[in-house]
C-alpha cells in the first residue's frame, strides 16, 4: 500500500517560448509547489533559459468528463481528472 | 606569471572535477528519480566547470597538456584540490551539506571571478556563476527540508553538516593564491569571501533550525598536495582504465 | 515497450472484448488517440498499465549498468556523455511513470510492485557491463534495438503514452549515435581497443536479438494488443528490421557480429540471421541471469534508503501549509 507520505502528484506546463502559450508536458511528484517547479525545470525543460513553466497539484485541476460519465477508476464523483552534432558517423553509415 | 596562473586555474578545475566525480556517484542511488535528474544536472555542470579550466590550465603549460592529460595522468600529490570534495559521498544529508558549503563558496568566487582581468577566467566565471546560483539553491531547499522536516531528518542533516563542517576553513585559505595574481585583478583572494559566505549560510542553517557546527577545523594540505586515502581511491577508480591504455584515444 | 522481452510467452486465451465498448473500438480503428478520461475495456487499460510502468521500470533499472561506468569513463568528454545519457534516462522513466499515472494507478504503487518482482523490466538490463566497450555496444544495439521498438509506439492508440514516446525518440536520437562512435573510436584505435570493442559486441548481440521477445509463433499476447492499436508490428518484423539496419553498420565500424549464419538474402531483401536460443533467455527472465539480484538490490537500497529524506520533505510541506507559508526557496 503506497504510503501517504508520498509525494504528491503535479501536472507541468511548459511555454517554450514567446508567442506560444503553455503546453501540458507531462507531470512529476514533488512534496510541495516549489520543489515541483524545480525538478519541472530539471526533467522537462534541461534547464533552457527563456522558458515560462507552470506546476498545478493535480488534484487542483478541474476537469470535464466525456459525455457526463465517472471514469470507473475515481469512484467518488468529485475526484478530480488524474490522468501523460556533433558525433562524427562516418559517411555512408545510415540509420544512426 | 603563467605558471601561477596555470597553478590557479588547476586548483579551481581539481575542486570541480573532484566535486563532479562524487556528484555523479548519486546518479541511480538518489532519494528519488526527480533527483537522480537534479544531482545529474549538477555534476554535468561542475564537469563542465571542471573541463573549461583545466583546459585552460593545461594550455599555459609549457609542454601543453590536455584536460585528460590533467585529468586521469596526475597522481593525488599533484592534485590542488581542497579536502572537502574528496570526501567520500556519505548520507544525503551529508550530501547536502557538502551541496550548501560549496555551491555558496563557489558563487562567492565566481560572482568576483567574473570581473577577473583575464578574459578566459572571467568568461568561465560568468557561465559558472549561473550554474551554481541554482546548485545553491537546490542544496538549500534540501536543507531546510531536511533541517525542518522530521526529527530524523533533522538528526540526520545536523550530523551531516557536523561532519563536513571542519573542511570549511580550507576553502577560505588564501596561501595557495599568488598575492600578485590577486593584485592584477586576475584572481581572487578567498578570505575576504569568508564573511558574506557566513551570513548565507548562517541564514540558512538558522530557518531550517539548524545549529552551526562548533568543530575544529581539520588540516589542510589539498592545496598543496596533501590529500587523504580517499582521493587516491577516487583517481584509482576514475584514471584505471584511461592509465591502462597510455596514448589511445576515446 | 523497451523490449518484448519481460516475460515468458503464456496463452492469453481471451480475444480482446468488444461488447460495451463501441466508442473505443471506434476511435482505435480510426487510428485516434484514447485519452485518460475516456472508456475503455479494463483489459486495455490493465495491459497498458503493466506495459507502460515495465517500460518505465526499464529505464530506471538501464541507468545502473551504464552508471557503473561513470566515474570509470577514459576521458572527460565520454564522462559527459555518459552522465547526460544516464541522466536522460531518469528522464525517460518519469515521463513513462506520469504516463502510466494517467491510467488511475500511482507511481508509489507502480515502484512496489518493481521492488517485489511483481513487474518486470527488460531482461537486457541483467547483464553486466563487464568493460569500457559494454557502453559503446550497449548504446549502439541496445538503445538501437529499442529505437525500432520505440518509433512504432509513437503512434500507439493511447495517447499519453504515443505523447511520451514522442518526447523520449527525441531525446534518444543522441543515444545510439553516441555508442556506434564510442566503439568506431574503439574499433579503429589499438589493437586492445578493438579486441575490446570485438569482445562486447560478441557478448550483447545475441541478448540484443532477445529484447524483441518470443517468435510471433510463441506470442499469443500480441494480437490482443495489435487490435487495441498498442503493437504495430509483430517481434520477427520488428527484429528483422534491426539485423537489417545493423549489418551495415557493424561492417562500417569493421567488427564482425557473432552469427555464422547472418548473410544476405537476395530474394527476400532481409538478412539471414542464426536460430535463437530463448532458453537463456528466459532464465534471465526467471531471475537467474547475472545481475538480476544486484540490480534488483541497488534499486530498493537507492529507495529504502532516501525513505527518511522523502518523508521529511513532506513533513516540512505540511508544516509549511499550517502555518500559512509559502514553501521557500532561499
Amino acid at each position: 500500500m503506497p504510503d501517504r507520505r508520498d509525494w504528491p502528484l503535479f501536472e507541468v506546463f511548459v511555454r517554450s517560448r514567446r508567442g506560444l502559450s503553455h503546453a501540458h508536458v507531462g507531470s512529476l511528484h514533488a512534496p510541495d509547489a516549489q520543489m515541483a517547479l524545480r525538478n519541472a525545470r530539471d526533467v522537462y525543460t534541461r534547464r533552457q533559459e527563456g522558458v515560462s513553466l507552470w506546476v498545478v497539484e493535480a488534484a487542483a485541476i478541474t476537469a470535464s468528463s466525456p459525455e457526463e460519465k465517472d471514469a470507473f477508476f475515481d469512484p467518488a464523483g468529485d475526484k478530480i481528472y488524474r490522468h501523460p552534432t556533433f558525433y562524427d558517423i562516418p559517411e555512408g553509415v545510415e540509420h544512426l | 606569471m603563467n605558471d601561477h596562473l596555470s597553478g590557479y586555474a588547476l586548483a579551481l578545475g581539481d575542486d570541480a572535477l573532484v566535486a563532479a566525480q562524487r556528484t555523479g556517484e548519486w546518479i541511480a542511488s538518489a532519494p528519488q528519480i526527480e533527483e537522480d535528474v537534479a544531482l545529474g544536472n549538477i555534476a554535468l555542470d561542475l564537469l563542465g566547470q571542471a573541463r573549461s579550466l583545466l583546459t585552460y590550465a593545461g594550455s599555459l603549460e609549457a609542454p601543453q597538456r590536455s584536460e585528460d592529460d590533467l585529468a586521469y595522468f596526475r597522481d593525488a600529490a599533484e592534485f590542488r584540490n581542497v579536502l572537502l570534495v574528496e570526501r567520500p559521498r556519505g548520507d544525503f544529508g551529508a550530501a547536502m551539506a557538502r551541496a550548501l558549503v560549496l555551491a555558496t563558496y563557489l558563487g562567492e568566487l565566481y560572482e568576483r571571478l567574473r570581473t577577473s582581468t583575464d578574459e578566459m577566467l572571467a568568461g568561465i566565471a560568468a557561465k559558472a556563476v549561473k550554474e551554481v546560483a541554482y546548485h545553491r539553491d537546490h542544496a538549500t531547499m534540501w536543507v531546510l527540508r531536511l533541517g525542518d522536516g522530521t526529527e530524523e531528518s533533522h538528526a540526520r542533516m545536523q550530523a551531516g553538516l557536523d561532519a563536513e563542517w571542519p573542511y570549511v576553513d580550507e576553502l577560505f585559505d588564501s596561501s595557495y593564491v599568488d598575492p600578485r595574481l590577486v593584485d592584477a585583478g586576475v584572481a581572487i583572494d578567498p578570505s575576504g569571501m569568508r564573511e558574506p559566505f557566513d551570513a548565507r549560510v548562517g541564514d540558512v542553517l538558522a530557518q531550517a533550525t539548524l545549529q552551526l557546527p562548533a568543530v575544529r577545523a581539520a588540516e589542510g594540505g589539498g592545496r598543496e598536495g596533501r590529500h587523504t586515502e580517499h582521493l587516491r581511491e577516487l583517481l584509482a577508480d576514475m584514471q584505471g582504465l584511461a592509465r591502462a591504455h597510455p596514448g589511445a584515444t576515446w | 515497450m523497451y523490449g518484448n522481452d519481460f516475460t515468458a510467452p503464456q496463452a492469453d486465451g481471451q480475444d480482446a472484448v468488444r461488447e460495451g465498448h463501441e466508442d473505443f473500438w471506434r476511435v482505435v480503428e480510426s487510428d485516434g488517440r484514447i485519452e485518460p478520461r475516456d472508456e475503455m475495456p479494463e483489459d486495455y487499460r490493465a495491459s497498458l498499465v503493466r506495459q507502460i510502468a515495465q517500460h518505465a521500470h526499464s529505464e530506471i533499472i538501464g541507468m545502473q549498468p551504464e552508471g557503473e561506468w561513470i566515474s570509470r569513463a577514459p576521458s572527460l568528454r565520454r564522462k559527459a556523455i555518459l552522465m547526460a545519457k544516464v541522466q536522460d534516462e531518469a528522464g525517460h522513466g518519469l515521463y513513462l511513470y506520469a504516463a502510466a499515472e494517467t491510467l488511475g494507478v500511482d507511481r508509489a504503487e507502480l515502484l512496489d510492485k518493481l521492488h517485489s518482482g511483481k513487474q518486470k523490466y527488460s531482461s537486457i538490463f541483467n547483464y553486466p557491463t563487464l568493460t569500457w566497450a559494454d557502453i559503446g555496444t550497449i548504446g549502439w544495439l541496445v538503445d538501437g534495438a529499442a529505437i525500432v521498438n520505440q518509433v512504432p509506439l509513437c503512434r500507439c492508440s493511447y495517447g499519453p503514452y504515443a505523447r511520451a514516446m514522442i518526447r523520449v525518440c527525441k531525446e534518444e536520437s543522441f543515444h545510439q549515435r553516441q555508442g556506434f562512435e564510442a566503439l568506431y573510436t574503439l574499433s579503429h584505435g589499438t589493437p586492445e581497443q578493438k579486441a575490446m570493442a570485438q569482445d562486447a559486441v560478441d557478448r550483447w548481440w545475441w541478448p540484443s536479438l532477445m529484447m524483441f521477445g518470443p517468435h510471433d509463433a510463441e506470442s499469443t499476447h500480441s494480437e490482443k494488443s495489435m487490435a487495441w492499436g498498442v503493437k504495430r508490428f509483430s517481434n520477427d518484423e520488428l527484429r528483422q528490421r534491426f539485423v537489417d539496419m545493423t549489418v551495415p553498420q557493424a561492417e562500417a565500424l569493421g567488427l564482425t557480429l557473432p552469427d555464422p549464419d547472418l548473410r544476405w538474402n537476395e530474394e527476400r531483401g532481409h538478412y539471414d540471421f542464426g536460430e535463437i536460443d530463448f532458453t537463456e533467455l528466459f532464465e534471465v527472465i526467471k531471475g537467474n541471469g547475472p545481475c538480476n539480484q544486484q540490480r534488483m538490490a541497488r534499486r530498493r537500497a537507492a529507495h529504502e534508503d532516501g525513505t527518511w529524506a522523502r518523508e521529511a520533505a513532506v513533513a516540512y510541506a505540511e508544516k509549511a501549509q499550517q502555518h500559512g507559508r509559502r514553501t521557500a526557496v532561499a
